[in-house]
């Protein structure tokens, strides 16, 4: 789960990390008083879940808190498109009003686990301000990593020793272990999957500041956080991905697909936008069923993959195991019904009940071919675009 | 012999809620040896009228000589139930769960390091051998077929498209193991590809791999030194886009080696069979071994 900034600065700040002085708006007011308070010239940073913020002009430098106060009136209520959003963009609702510091130097710092390592690694870079992606492909040498115990934790000597390796000044090499002592509690105890600050910077006087906060939240684990939890803003989700979510549905948005694709399984669900792909169309979305869904939670699985509008064939892929064909089937032929969705259905049912599920479904009225597997898929769904081709 | 189930498995059965008791029921019916299922309270009872309930894992391993463990237990209590099986001392652990906080099986695995219990998963569909009817997961029995092709994969449906292919193409299976889709996980493709290789039973091996870490490439590399037995591979997620989680928490493209076409190139480069579309995995084997 992605928060905001703002919010990421908080929890920073309750672990002691240094972070600029700061305040979020929703009004040009608001904006005017806390750039007021921090004394006129500000960075005014819109709040919104996408990198790419900065290039997309999302984030800008003011000289007053007149002009703070109109940058925000002006950014409010718009959508933000940048390179890593679609091309509606997202929702700016609220702006950071920031100070600006005398900047001597930008690094960069981030905690993940390293599935792999089964570990968490703290990765640092002396190229601060940077997509680090492209600093780890072009300059690698750049980057240090630890990785941290996982019973154990981050010993202090790890942090020192990136603090050396990035050639912080000797007088901040300690503030420098602090903060990222505190960051890995930050990481830890919030059971975070993302920890970065890009940049975290070393002003003119030393002090060591994370400019920037982001925190990406575990899913998995916000059952031990309930209050971290209630931070999402699910405006910042695609409108089918919200309700998707709301539903407790694994969807995703893809961009400029036109099959909708609805299976139970996620590595099942890869494999049947694969086939899609092959037959000659992109999927419009990813979505995994789950094994244990209710009638009504089909239904609202199917609405949402046909209330999109780029979706002009429906191909449902099921290999019941925990799941029932049948149960899924009704689901399909109630949320038809109350859609008036006229595109055609491209089925493969196999497992639990597949018998019956295939009887509820082509028993209805709904436009169904029936296939028995996978390939038959591919063939089926090549020919019905061929046909939805023609007719157009 | 198979892998890891088989006649001799001794089965303990943890975590009896609504899913877990509609799993264990079908995993008795199907003729797994099942000797204790664990319920706090329920000492004395039995399960189906057939399996002794004990209240601790370390009890019931004593009385029944359980050697593999399964845990269905809801995801918060997930690491408590496997530090608990391998505290008992179980050769093998396998976790169903889905949705282990990462952090947890970061733990998990750091405690388990040196310990001699084997552990599949956790969100995986675990381990079935159709030739002994031993079933230690949630794949379903009817679909696999006693034979000579080990199958190793990070999903579960997608397990089941495969068996089906396979049985449908007239092959069938020495041991299907699911491995699981979080991105830290226990045993991993090149332990089960050791053991398949080991496996006189096993003639050739289907590896379903898909976005996401570079385990595909470990396998790859594995395969090239040490593998002499024919493998197909398929790898879910060529059409997803980075950055994007796809259900499974380990299925994200995060950097270039996470691709699946980086994965394919990797597993091709090492000799391995790919099977160009998820729908041909039957069809490449039938090709390889002819």
């Amino acid at each position: 789960m992605n928060i905001h900034e703002y919010q990421a600065k908080e929890i920073f700040e309750k672990f002691g990390v240094p972070t600029p002085n700061s305040g979020v708006a929703s009004t040009a007011e608001e904006a005017i008083e806390i750039a007021d308070r921090i004394g006129g010239r500000v960075v005014v940073k819109a709040q919104v879940h996408a990198g790419g913020r900065g290039k997309a002009g999302g984030v800008k430098l003011v000289e007053s808190s007149k002009e703070a106060g109109q940058l925000t009136e002006e950014l409010i209520g718009t959508h933000l498109v940048t390179n890593q959003t679609g091309p509606t963009g997202v929702p700016i609702e609220k702006v950071m009003i920031a100070e600006t510091l005398d900047i001597k130097d930008e690094l960069y710092l981030s905690i993940v686990i390293d599935g792999d390592l089964g570990a968490p690694v703290v990765m640092a870079s002396s190229e601060g301000g940077m997509d680090i992606e492209e600093v780890a492909a072009t300059t690698p040498e750049k980057i240090f990593r630890v990785i941290a115990d996982p019973l154990i934790g981050l010993s202090p000597y790890h942090a020192r020793d990136l603090a050396i390796a990035l050639e912080v000044p000797s007088e901040s090499i300690r503030a420098t272990t602090k903060l990222i002592i505190d960051l890995y509690k930050v990481f830890i105890e919030n059971d975070c999957s993302l920890v970065e600050v890009n940049p975290l910077v070393v002003t003119k006087d030393n002090a060591i500041v994370a400019l920037d906060a982001k925190i990406n939240l575990e899913d998995d684990a916000l059952f031990r956080h309930p209050e971290l939890a209630n931070l999402i803003d699910p405006n910042q989700l695609d409108p089918l991905e919200q309700r998707a979510y709301k539903s407790d549905l694994a969807y995703v948005k893809l961009s400029g697909g036109r099959v909708g694709c609805m299976v139970n399984g996620a590595g099942l669900a890869m494999a049947t936008m694969d086939i899609t792909k092959n037959a000659g169309a992109d999927p419009a979305n990813f979505l995994d069923i789950g094994g244990s869904a209710n009638q009504e939670r089909i239904e609202e699985a199917f609405k949402i993959i046909v209330d999109d509008t780029d979706v002009e064939i429906v191909l449902v892929n099921l290999f019941a195991g925990i799941a029932r064909s049948d149960v899924v089937a009704a689901g399909i032929v109630a949320a038809a019904a109350e859609t008036a969705a006229k595109m055609p259905l491209v089925v493969s049912m196999r497992g639990t009940n597949a018998k019956e599920g295939i009887e509820i479904l082509t028993d209805s009225d709904l436009d169904i071919t029936v296939v028995t597997d996978l390939a038959g898929a591919a063939d089926v769904l090549q020919q019905k675009l061929l046909e939805l081709e023609r007719s157009n | 012999m198979a892998i890891l189930v088989d006649s001799e498995t001794r089965l303990l059965v943890q975590g009896l809620g609504r899913d877990g008791s509609f799993q264990a029921s079908r995993t008795l019916a199907y003729g797994t040896n099942m000797v204790a299922a664990v319920h706090p309270g329920r000492n004395g009872q039995k399960f189906e009228n057939n399996v002794p309930f004990f209240s601790q894992v370390a009890d019931a391993v004593d009385q029944t000589g359980a050697n593999t463990g399964i845990i269905f237990v809801p995801a918060p209590f997930a690491m408590d139930a496997i530090i608990e099986q391998v505290d008992a001392g179980l050769e093998l652990v396998v976790c169903i769960t889905e949705g282990v906080p990462v952090i947890d099986m970061v733990k998990v695995m750091a405690y388990i390091k040196d310990k001699p219990t084997r552990l599949i998963g956790s969100n995986c569909p675990g381990v079935l051998s159709p030739g002994y009817k031993a079933k230690v997961g949630i794949i379903p029995s009817n679909i696999v077929k006693p034979g000579n092709v080990g199958v190793v994969s990070r999903s579960g449906t997608l397990t089941y498209e495969a068996i089906a292919q396979l049985v449908q193409h007239g092959m069938g299976q020495s041991t299907c193991v699911g491995i699981g889709g979080d991105p830290v996980h226990g045993t991993t493709f090149t332990d089960v590809l050791e053991l398949f290789e080991a496996d006189k039973e096993t003639e050739a091996i289907v590896l379903i791999g898909e976005i996401g870490g570079t385990r595909e490439q470990l396998a790859a590399d594995y395969i090239k030194k040490h593998i002499n037995k024919p493998v197909v591979a398929a790898i879910a997620g060529q059409s997803a886009p980075a950055g994007k989680r796809m259900g499974h928490a380990g299925a994200i493209i995060t950097g270039k080696a996470a691709m699946a076409s980086e994965k394919i190139k990797t597993l091709a480069e090492a000799g391995v069979h790919i099977a160009e579309s998820p729908a041909l995995i039957g069809a490449k084997m039938k090709e390889v071994l002819g």
